[in-house]
């Protein structure tokens, strides 16, 4: 490199901060990709069905996402930790029984929103006690808790389901802050930028990159790896409860087969993002951008009646392709250099 | 298998221990002649030679970077020399890879040898060339019968049916001959296989040495135990900063006049001249153990001074210095820093208090490959560049700007991945973090291991800079030249224990071999 080379001083070389410009480093960067893939999608759409365009229909659209998109945020910082949540479902069903119990016993709704995060926080805790105490492996781990915090759920409520949520309590899931914009909308932005914030600008998120690249070095640099991890299960757990609360709240109703699935969505979703799944690397913008696909391809498919397995054939496809592409592209480069 | 013989007929022909019958007449069965070879930077081998004898015990001897490891590699197939003819049985052969050497019959058992933890012994023993059945199917029944007439051949009471994973390290050796002997081979590398064992252990290795002299194997045997060359070994070769500078036989040469050949006077490398200006005491260690790793390590090190520790592989340096970074818990002992008892539960804590650590395992420990070079010197320094746990950017580059200038980093930019670095350059990196955390003790363990010359020479330079800005160096390192050219004082480590301790003109390098050997003065 002609940089590193050209300025020699007796105290040592000049080294430059950056070699690419900050447009330099976006215009080679994954979340482009995805931005272009998500208007892609967009204007299919707009010309495959009359009925996209609508604002109702855009709005509706959103809830496709918002919930599953609250829950891979946490689910990022976890996996580019090198750590991975396969609960989160399991954990939205075992917080919505617990709420719905509650409801049973006449609880109000600030009530039920402390349930449906304590619920959410003491699981991640349960799982962050496992694998940062006793060492297990998180993978291991999360499908053995997937299985038992929803199987706690079916133990509660067998083929039964809860109903009689109070009416503020439909709010969260139902209640619009302004003409279309739902409040899941309105917390899922919200949200988006606390995550965004809390991997791209804070000491926490250069800690999560750190040990997602190299835990011993992290380790051997001072950095508090099992209180890192612990924190992020935490924070797993209680965005769980969150996407429990909306889901619950947009539902009405309580059945143990709730949220049924959602992890390999919501996993689907962060690695379309561009987050490793070997940990290391990914960002919060990939994520929004991939909620935005995911959730536009479900919906213009839903327009045209495409049924449910067509749509998740879709996904996969997607997904495959998006991952595959950029490393299809360096061989074909690397082949015409040579 | 022709050479099927049951135990009891070997013990009666092979000779006794300490008797020798050496046949000086005796042609080699191979011979390496002229071999030179160079890694960028550096020349590890400056035309050697070696012979080895058919039913003979050569001991390679050899400091650390002496060239023995290289050697071992060409050998064994994994490297190509430059220059240089490997002949067998008077053949010019090469091997273009290590499935050649096994080939040609040349096998290695290392430190840690290869072999399948999660495989059965005598799937080990025979992967790669197991009997088949007429099928083309691995004929299971066949190969645990080989393998147990070859395991009882070397005396060894292994079930082949059992996981390697079972077996200590004694015994996973024990595989490791029976699958040298399996592919029937001529010349046997051990490259220190007593390293790690118990007494009991190695008293069963040197039985078995004896057995594969008397099947008239040709075995090159790499040691740092002055005791057990001279006990096993029928041939030495002495390897020193690359080149042959001695071979003989054992009954010809005393210990003495080993140890002086092996180290030599020449130290070509040139050190920084320093005064040392000793402060006050910084550090003081008493009583740390642990279960296992070391025991009863105690010392006190003041500001300005370098103090090296040196001993074998294995002594327990890495250990304890470990221990002391906080990465593992001593189970006994107490430090103090300044006039503080200091209680250290993780490396965070450690750097809090003034300590830090340069670790041996560079790639593993100390780099976190993946992240840029700013923001792997920023990492312990997180709490200084950020604002209520916000990061500034700008103050990160800055940091990095200025440790880097100081070491005299070469990189393309301060964003680049420091996984594309040269080894030195990483090295640098590490430091350079350190130093941002204004430590009061610095711990480099190996400094200078697998890096080259010019960067090794920065190194130590900045080692001598940073004494005399009155900083605690601790130095750990297997280099006589580095550690008599850096430290004012070295303790010497064995067994995990403190073996002795020396400064001054006590300071040379035959009392740091004795006492890393456990060779005692009367011993001579």
């Amino acid at each position: 490199m002609s940089l590193a080379t050209s300025e020699t001083s007796a105290t040592g070389r000049q080294i430059p901060d950056r070699l690419k410009s900050a447009m330099q480093r976006f215009l080679g960067s994954w979340e482009l990709l995805l931005l272009v893939v998500a208007v892609a999608v967009f204007t299919i759409n707009s010309f495959a069905s009359p009925y996209f365009l609508d604002p109702w229909n855009l709005s509706d659209a959103t809830f496709n996402f918002t919930e599953k998109a609250m829950i891979a945020f946490a689910m990022a910082l976890l996996i580019i930790s090198g750590e991975i949540d396969l609960s989160v479902a399991s954990i939205i069903a075992i917080a919505s029984t617990a709420m719905g119990f509650a409801v049973q016993m006449g609880a109000d709704t600030p009530v039920l929103v402390l349930i449906g995060l304590g619920v959410g926080l003491a699981c991640g805790a349960f799982n962050g006690v496992l694998v940062t105490r006793l060492g297990l492996p998180s993978i291991v781990v999360t499908i053995g808790t997937m299985s038992l915090f929803r199987g706690l759920s079916y133990i509660v409520l067998g083929d039964k389901a809860y109903t009689g949520y109070p009416p503020g309590f439909a709010f969260f899931g139902q209640g619009y802050v302004w003409w279309v914009i739902s409040f899941e909308f309105v917390l899922f932005a919200f949200l988006a930028i606390v995550f965004a914030v809390l991997l791209h600008r804070t000491t926490f998120g250069r800690a999560v990159y750190s040990i997602g690249n190299n835990p011993v070095g992290a380790l051997f640099s001072g950095i508090r790896v099992p209180r890192v991890k612990f924190a992020l299960f935490l924070l797993t757990g209680l965005m769980s409860g969150v996407a429990a609360i909306c889901l619950t709240s947009r539902l009405g109703a309580t059945r143990p087969s709730i949220a049924f699935g959602w992890e390999l969505e919501v996993v689907t979703m962060v690695v379309l993002g561009g987050v490793s799944i070997l940990g290391g690397a990914g960002s919060i913008p990939g994520v929004v951008i991939a909620a935005f696909i995911m959730g536009m391809v479900t919906f213009g498919f839903g327009l045209l009646n495409v049924p449910g397995i067509v749509m998740s054939i879709f996904i996969g496809l997607l997904l495959i392709a998006v991952i595959a592409l950029p490393r299809i592209a360096r061989q074909v480069m690397a082949r015409r250099k040579a | 298998m022709a050479m099927l013989a049951n135990t009891q007929g070997i013990d009666d022909v092979h000779p006794k221990p300490g008797e020798r019958n050496v046949d000086e007449t005796a042609l080699p069965v191979m011979t390496l002649t002229g071999i030179s070879k160079s890694f960028p930077g550096v020349k590890a081998l400056s035309g050697v030679s070696l012979q080895l004898h058919p039913g003979e015990v050569t001991a390679l001897v050899g400091e650390n970077g002496a060239g023995k490891s290289t050697i071992v590699k060409i050998l064994t197939g994994i490297y190509q020399p430059d220059e240089g003819e490997i002949a067998i049985a008077g053949h010019s052969v090469n091997f273009p890879t290590a499935q050649d050497a096994g080939a040609a019959g040349v096998t290695a058992i290392h430190q840690e040898t290869v072999l399948f933890d999660d495989l059965s012994v005598a799937e080990n023993i025979f992967i790669g060339h197991a009997p088949r059945t007429k099928f083309g199917l691995i004929d299971r029944k066949e190969m645990v019968a080989k393998a147990r007439a070859l395991l009882e051949r070397i005396g060894a009471q292994i079930d082949p049916h059992v996981t390697l994973r079972e077996l200590g390290i004694a015994n996973k050796h024990l595989v490791a001959i029976a699958r040298a002997l399996s592919i029937d081979a001529k010349i046997v590398i051990m490259d220190e296989p007593t390293a790690s064992l118990s007494h009991k252990e190695i008293e069963e290795t040197y039985a078995l040495v004896e057995r594969l002299k008397a099947e008239g194997k040709a075995i090159l045997f790499i040691s740092h135990k002055f005791d057990e060359i001279f006990r096993i070994a029928d041939r030495y070769t002495v390897f020193r900063d690359g080149e042959m500078v001695g071979a003989g036989l054992i009954s010809e040469i005393s210990e003495r006049d080993l140890v002086t050949m092996m180290v030599g006077r020449s130290v070509d490398q040139v050190f920084p001249k320093r005064t040392p200006q000793l402060g006050k005491e910084v550090l003081k260690v008493v009583g740390y153990s642990h279960p296992t790793e070391f025991e009863d390590i105690g010392f006190s090190l003041r500001e300005g001074e370098i103090l090296g520790f040196y001993g074998l592989v294995g002594a327990g340096r890495s250990e304890f210095m470990q221990a002391l970074f906080g990465v593992t818990r001593p189970s006994k002992g107490a430090i103090r820093i300044d006039d503080r008892i200091a209680v250290i539960r993780d490396p965070n804590e450690a750097i809090r208090q003034g300590i830090v650590y340069v670790p041996e395992d560079r790639g593993k420990q100390g780099a976190v490959k993946g992240l840029p070079i700013f923001q792997n010197v920023s990492l312990p320094s997180l709490g200084e560049t950020s604002r209520n746990g916000f990061l500034r950017l700008a103050e990160e580059f800055r940091l990095a700007r200025d440790y880097t200038r100081r070491l005299d980093l070469r990189a393309a930019a301060l964003d680049q991945d420091i996984g594309e670095l040269s080894g030195g350059n990483q090295q640098k990196v590490v430091i350079a973090k350190w130093l941002a955390t204004k430590p009061r003790v610095i711990i480099l363990d190996e400094p200078t291991k697998g890096i080259d010359i010019g960067s090794k020479a920065a190194v130590h330079e900045f080692m001598a800079e940073l004494a005399a800005e009155g900083l605690a160096v601790i130095m750990v390192s297997s280099e006589i030249p580095e550690i008599l050219g850096m430290s004012d004082r070295v303790i010497v480590m064995r067994e995990g224990r403190i073996a002795a301790e020396f400064e001054g003109a006590d300071l040379t390098p035959e009392h740091l071999v004795r006492a890393a050997a456990g060779i005692t003065e009367t011993d001579i």
